[in-house]
């Protein structure tokens, strides 16, 4: 596809995840036929159009469960369920917490501009308290939804946030959630400058701050206490938790799942007997 | 006695049991069928076919007979009422030649007049055995005797059927069937002489009920990812791959509501593997989204839709032919679908595995439709056969430059899956080219549209053509879908009129119009049979081949049909008019 055939505004956040994402993956020697990037519909869901890989672009709000299914059909597959905040944290926001419980190995990125782009600037999830838009004509009285707060009240088993202004700290982060086993979230700052005047490249840089080596990403009580803060908002890598199984692995180990299921063959001798039980 | 079960000549026994849900009912129905078809006989067993709602009263009917029955009968032979109330709950469907079985101190004063009541103390008999829960047993016990067979042969099932428990528990079981039978048999109580014979065939056919020969005919389609929601009367398919996930290597996940269970099947057959999931009405209606999605990527999805009576919760415990329109219209846009509706545990089996053959061959979402009457049902059947199932599968490996919407003749593209081969695989919920990126070109869209469309075309090569039962002449066609068969055809047989023939679609969509239209044509007069309240099929039927009918029977009252009710009124429509 031809760069003008982008549906992106021109100076869109989205352009900077499009190029670090690329990087990223090259980064890490990831074969374009044998990852699947999988997203739903909006602005950002459209990034699959814009790369050369394997893609599932299925409904609004409902890229987590193809994307769960997928990895689980063929874990050899590198799988990224990406999409904006709307489709995320609401259409999807149901998939948003059960994907998390089942952490299942894959990534998560999230484009998080606080406003609606594709149908032309209403609220989002994650707008700010009196955001003013053409819907919410007073401003957003809704509390903004936290995502790292809910996911870590979830104890998904990694959470970062992310600013695109800055494309070498979150190529960084890329890269570690790429190479985590198990779900892993990255939330990413990324202004919109059509539809949200306020949440610009200079707001986000005047209203963020990174983490540093006293965070312990280990320490989920900390992690916690960094993600509800609101002066300013922290980025880099909240938590991390390598312990737990993945989705994969349970299907597996605990359900006896023969994977990959493409290459499985029925046992019709098993069947035969086990219809034979009925006798 | 006044009415003695030794006068009766029925072509079959009906035994009715009723109590309080729980497991009475169903370990006395479970001996029961274990014993009697080990000698050889008939079975059908239905739940709450006929229940009068009051309390937490339920009711399991049992039909015994020489040939295969398949469907409810409104008669009661032999009446059960495990607990107080169980009289009263079926009061009005009692006759004359209906023998009660059970307590006269706990039903006692239930009993309409002209009703015989054989007293046998069930819980004294088990209290004196060493606790009441054995009063089932002792039941079995003397239903065994009443309906003439021997007591010691078939100890082995109570056994076997209370294997596992403690042996003093096993040891009191056999004990207390041994009291029932004997409570009776010193009493000089007359037998029920059986008139029909059983045989030896059916020992050697399987038992079991809807929701099992779909979950077979689902293993036997390869099915190997099943995600699902429960909801009533479609969990029994979920539960049944559960349990036998892991011997099969399946993949089995609850979602968190039938959104994601529609959208993970859809990934699941992208990346490979055969997918389905299992709903009821309200389960579907989310699902339409994600069906609607499956149309536009071109997916293969099998969904089982177990049919109640609606709107919104309805009867979630009853029975319905209700959402047939729904499943065919179901979904935003326009897009081919395929719907099977099992009449038959034999069908039930079949058209599951052939859901998934078919839906993966011309990249369909297939509906398997049932309800409730069909998922709990029960009754003795051939060996499913295992000889005529498609194993082929039919995705491809890819090479560089593949493109996964690549225009066919037959609507059907090759379908790559993702890391097998140096293809790759795109697929897009937007209107897409042939490699599957977003396109909103009039020419293309235009062109996809029909690409989609012709494949329904192309599964004409694998239809299903209506089952016509003819004894005579079609004079009179009686036409159903679905699980209204059983009762149907035993409508028609009661009639004993060779000039009525049945005419049963288990493919209900798509439709061969000519096909329809010959066997109309012979037709003087055509009577539809549904359970829904508006004709769903006829209207169906009407639209596609522009046949209509003389007459309709429609039911929507939470019942399955009932043979004998149905036969009535089969005679009554075919009486008008002449």
């Amino acid at each position: 596809m031809e760069l003008s055939d982008i549906a992106w505004c021109p100076g869109c956040g989205n352009y900077g995840i499009l190029n670090v994402l690329k990087k990223t993956l090259d980064e890490l020697g990831i074969q374009p036929e044998k990852m699947v990037l999988v997203s739903g519909i909006g602005q950002a869901a459209k990034i699959p159009h814009y790369f050369r890989t394997n893609f599932f672009n299925g409904l609004h709000g409902r890229a987590l469960p193809p994307a769960t299914a997928i990895k689980a059909s063929n874990p050899s597959l590198t799988v990224i369920a990406e999409s904006g905040d709307g489709d995320m944290y609401g259409e999807g926001g149901n998939h948003f917490i059960h994907t998390i419980r089942r952490n299942p190995g894959i990534t998560n990125i999230v484009h998080n501009n606080m406003v609606y782009g594709l149908t032309k600037g209403q609220a989002s999830p994650t707008s700010q308290a009196g955001f003013k838009t053409p819907i919410q004509v007073g401003g957003v009285f809704l509390e903004p939804f936290n995502p790292i707060a809910v996911a870590l009240a979830l104890d998904a088993t990694f959470v970062a946030r992310a600013f695109i202004g800055d494309q070498d700290r979150t190529r960084e982060i890329f890269k570690k959630a790429l190479m985590h086993k198990g779900y892993a979230l990255v939330d990413v700052f990324q202004p919109c400058f059509t539809f949200n005047k306020i949440n610009t490249f200079q707001w986000f840089r005047e209203h963020t701050y990174y983490l540093d080596d006293t965070h312990d990403v280990h320490n989920r009580n900390q992690a916690f206490q960094k993600a509800v803060e609101t002066d300013k908002l922290p980025l880099g890598v909240f938590y991390e938790n390598t312990g737990r199984k993945t989705f994969e692995e349970n299907i597996q180990e605990t359900g006896k799942a023969v994977l990959p299921l493409h290459s499985q063959e029925t046992d019709y001798g098993k069947l035969k007997d086990l219809i034979l039980k009925f006798k | 006695m006044s009415n003695s079960i030794a006068d009766k000549k029925p072509g079959d026994v009906s035994i009715l049991l009723c109590g309080q849900a729980g497991q009475g009912i169903q370990t006395v129905e479970h001996l029961l069928m274990r014993i009697l078809k080990s000698s050889g006989y008939c079975l059908f067993t239905g739940k709450e076919y006929m229940s009068r709602v009051r309390g937490g009263m339920n009711s399991t009917s049992i039909r015994i007979s020489g040939s295969p029955v398949s469907a409810p009968s409104n008669r009661i032979d032999i009446l059960v009422p495990l607990d107080k109330g169980g009289v009263s709950h079926v009061s009005c469907m009692l006759t004359s030649n209906t023998v009660v079985i059970g307590e006269k101190d706990s039903c006692g004063g239930e009993i309409p007049n002209g009703v015989a009541l054989l007293d046998v103390p069930f819980s004294k008999i088990a209290a004196e055995t060493g606790n009441k829960v054995y009063s089932n047993t002792v039941a079995v016990g003397a239903l065994l005797f009443l309906l003439g067979l021997e007591l010691e042969p078939n100890l082995h099932h109570i056994g076997e059927f209370f294997s596992g428990k403690p042996d003093d528990v096993v040891k009191k079981n056999l004990e207390a069937a041994g009291k029932g039978y004997a409570s009776l048999a010193g009493t000089g109580t007359a037998r029920l002489q059986m008139e029909f014979k059983s045989s030896p065939d059916v020992k050697e056919q399987l038992l079991l009920s809807g929701a099992e020969a779909v979950s077979l005919g689902a293993l036997a389609g390869g099915c190997n990812f099943i995600s699902s929601y429960p909801m009533s009367p479609s969990t029994g398919v979920l539960s049944f791959l559960a349990q036998h996930g892991s011997e099969f290597g399946i993949v089995v996940e609850q979602a968190e509501d039938e959104i994601a269970a529609i959208n993970m099947a859809i990934g699941a057959w992208y990346a490979g593997a055969r997918a389905m999931v299992t709903t009821s009405g309200g389960g579907f209606a989310l699902m339409t989204e994600g069906l609607s999605l499956a149309g536009m990527l071109e997916s293969p999805l099998v969904i089982h839709l177990a049919q109640r009576p609606g709107p919104a919760t309805g009867l979630p415990t009853r029975t319905e032919q209700g959402d047939l329109e729904f499943a065919l219209y179901g979904g935003h846009g326009e897009f081919p679908r395929i719907i099977f509706a099992p009449g038959t545990l034999e069908e039930g089996f079949t058209l599951a595995h052939r859901a998934f053959s078919v839906a993966d061959k011309y990249q369909v979402p297939v509906i398997i439709l049932t309800d409730q009457f069909f998922m709990d049902s029960c009754c003795n059947t051939p060996v499913f056969k295992l000889d005529d199932v498609d194993r082929e599968k039919h995705f491809t490996g890819t090479s560089a430059g593949y493109r996964r919407y690549e225009m066919a003749a037959n609507g059907i593209s090759p379908r790559g899956i993702p890391g097998l081969g140096d293809g790759l695989v795109c697929v897009d919920s937007d209107e897409h080219d042939q490699e599957g990126h977003i396109t909103e070109n009039s020419v293309m869209r235009t062109m996809m549209v029909d690409k989609r469309l012709k494949k329904l075309e192309s599964s004409m090569d694998d239809f299903i053509p209506p089952r016509l039962f003819e004894t005579g002449s079609s004079n009179n066609l009686i036409v159903c879908w679905g699980s209204a068969l059983s009762a149907v055809r035993e409508a028609v047989e009661i009639l004993g009129r060779d000039d009525t023939a049945v005419l049963h679609f288990s493919q209900v969509f798509p439709l061969d119009a000519a096909l329809v239209r010959e066997h109309f044509s012979k037709a003087e007069k055509t009577i539809l049979v549904e359970g829904n309240a508006t004709g769903q099929f006829g209207r169906i039927l009407k639209g596609c081949t522009g046949v209509d009918f003389h007459g309709r029977i429609l039911r929507y009252n939470g019942l399955s049909f009932a043979s004998d009710e149905l036969a009535a009124k089969i005679n009554s429509c075919l009486q008008e008019g002449k």
